[in-house]
């Protein structure tokens, strides 16, 4: 027993002595942490660079790069006025798709509309041209970046969300709009459209008269989306500029891809 | 000197098990206590709007207790009454395939039961009363996951019974339900309440399947058609994206779940050895 605490703590150790060498810290949004946990990967494979990448949400990557805990920030919304301090690299772009089941047969929603469903000033299909039936509002859990882009953008304010169901996950948000008719959900856009391109039940809404895709995303023509950004401060070391040109580059667009984003390219 | 190494051994996994949970709780309580202190009554006054710095849990702690209530209503009586058909009722040949379909049953993950209610459960429910996620749908899983294990603990129970006894009732002309009712049911209740008090605790516990299935709106839980938001599907929901206060906060509802979880366990705990007391 003392022989394996022993073990233990020598591992331990031995992983503290890691630090301070030929390594990268990159932290925050856990909306970008899985697919740039793949780029890292295939970072350390090119280059023998160890990248450690650990999921905090997109506030905690503004934090450790601004207390010098990180090299690199994760942050999956565009910076607003107070943070002219960080220098973003737009990494990909994410849309959120408003979305209904496929047996409903509306396939255009306005942002007033979507505001009104949300406020519970609207709580019927009929009023949106569709049969006598309440809505099934569905919303996403407090402290998701896609809630705060999603309010932000209605206009809304939280207290004043009306919903009749709170779901986490993008997979969760799907499921639950495709086994509830009534349902309008919002999840990430190329999320939804691989999910309908499958077979799932729903249907991703026009908003404001524009396609919900990933393809209206990448043109930057969708209203409702949003850039993914590795942000830094200061001088740039080499290492930390390597590896940003490494996340924007050909090499690693079909990781993106594979996560439904859409790659920004150098 | 094999069996001293042994019993070394077993005592410092032992210690070693007491150690990890106690650790536990001091984590927790050392991480909360400021928090506590400085929240005080407002954790159970205010509502649930993290991002205000508004921790108030009394609606999910009420969702939990409701949730994990009505499950146990559903489940018990029908956990007891089948133990005690298939025990005295049955026919002969359907005892061992049936408990060992309900063992079965206990081993399935629980994200499983959670799948099926948000597949097949919750749009049934939908059909019927919209929205479908709701109190109702997660007691009607917790209820499903907690029956075989309760059915499998009475029919132990009642396998405890001293055939004696059976005998001599039934030399008395006890008719088998006037035996069931006069002397194994009252002979039984203590580790059947004790049985059942652990599963009260389990759905609590349970996270993902009522996750699943409840709706996870934070509200009074009203009518059982609503959705409700249990603790442990809070902390599911939102851990991951907590910093701050808002974690701490996290942390302080897992310790009030630990603390009920631990009151219920030396609840248990008595029933069960009450029964042995008098056996």
């Amino acid at each position: 027993m003392t022989r394996l605490i022993a073990m233990a703590v020598l591992s331990l150790g031995l992983a503290g002595c890691g630090q301070g060498g030929d390594k990268l810290v990159v932290t925050g949004s856990s909306t970008l942490a899985p697919v740039i946990t793949e780029v890292a990967e295939r970072f350390e494979k090119d280059t023998g660079i160890e990248v450690d990448v650990q999921s905090g949400g997109s506030g905690r990557g503004i934090n450790d790069v601004r207390q010098g805990l990180a090299d690199i920030g994760m942050v999956s919304r565009a910076l607003d006025a107070s943070e002219k301090d960080l220098d973003p690299v737009v990494v990909a772009r994410d849309g959120i798709a408003m979305i209904v089941n496929a047996d409903n047969p509306v396939d255009a929603i306005t942002r007033a509309e979507v505001r009104a469903l949300y406020r519970g000033e609207t709580d019927n299909w009929q009023a949106l041209g569709w049969t006598e039936r309440p809505v099934t509002v569905i919303n996403k859990s407090s402290g998701r970046a896609t809630l705060t882009r999603f309010v932000e953008y209605f206009g809304l304010d939280n207290r004043n969300v009306e919903a009749d169901m709170v779901i986490g996950e993008n997979q969760q948000g799907i499921q639950a709009v495709a086994s509830a008719p009534a349902a309008i959900g919002y999840v990430s856009v190329g999320a939804a459209e691989y999910e309908a391109g499958a077979g799932t039940a729903i249907r991703l809404l026009e908003l404001d008269g524009v396609a919900a895709s990933t393809s209206t995303v990448g043109a930057g023509r969708y209203p409702l989306g949003r850039d993914l950004n590795l942000i830094t401060t200061g001088q740039r070391s080499a290492m930390v500029q390597r590896f940003l040109d490494f996340a924007r580059s050909d090499e690693v667009a079909d990781l993106y891809r594979k996560h439904y984003f859409v790659p920004a390219r150098g | 000197m094999a069996d001293r190494w042994l019993h070394r051994l077993l005592w410092l996994s032992a210690m070693l098990a007491a150690l990890v949970l106690g650790g536990i709780v001091v984590l927790l309580i050392g991480r909360t206590a400021p928090f506590i202190a400085q929240q005080g009554m407002e954790l159970l006054a205010r509502q649930w709007y993290p991002g205000d710095g508004e921790f108030g849990m009394a609606a999910m702690i009420a969702g939990s207790l409701a949730v994990a209530v009505l499950a146990l209503v559903l489940a018990a009586p029908l956990a007891v009454a089948l133990a005690a058909w298939l025990r005295y009722f049955a026919p002969g040949w359907l005892r061992r395939p049936a408990l060992a379909l309900f063992a079965l049953m206990a081993g399935i993950p629980s994200v499983v039961y959670g799948l099926w209610g948000l597949l097949v459960l919750v749009p049934w429910i939908n059909g019927w009363v919209p929205p479908g996620a709701s109190w109702l749908a997660g007691s009607l899983v917790l209820a499903l996951m907690i029956l075989p294990l309760a059915l499998l603990v009475t029919d132990a129970a009642l396998a405890q019974v001293p055939p004696d006894w059976l005998h001599a009732g039934a030399a008395l002309a006890l008719s088998r339900v006037g035996m069931l009712r006069r002397v194994v049911l009252p002979h039984t209740a203590p580790a059947i309440a004790s049985g059942v008090v652990l599963q009260f605790g389990r759905a609590l516990g349970e996270t993902m399947a009522v996750l699943m299935v409840c709706g996870n709106v934070v509200q009074w839980p009203g009518s059982v058609f609503e959705p409700v938001r249990t603790l442990t599907a809070n902390i599911a929901l939102e851990m991951s994206y907590a910093a701050g206060d808002h974690r701490i906060a996290l942390f302080a509802s897992g310790l009030l779940l630990m603390l009920v979880t631990m009151a219920l366990l030396a609840l248990s705990w008595r029933l069960g050895r009450r029964h042995h007391g008098t056996a």
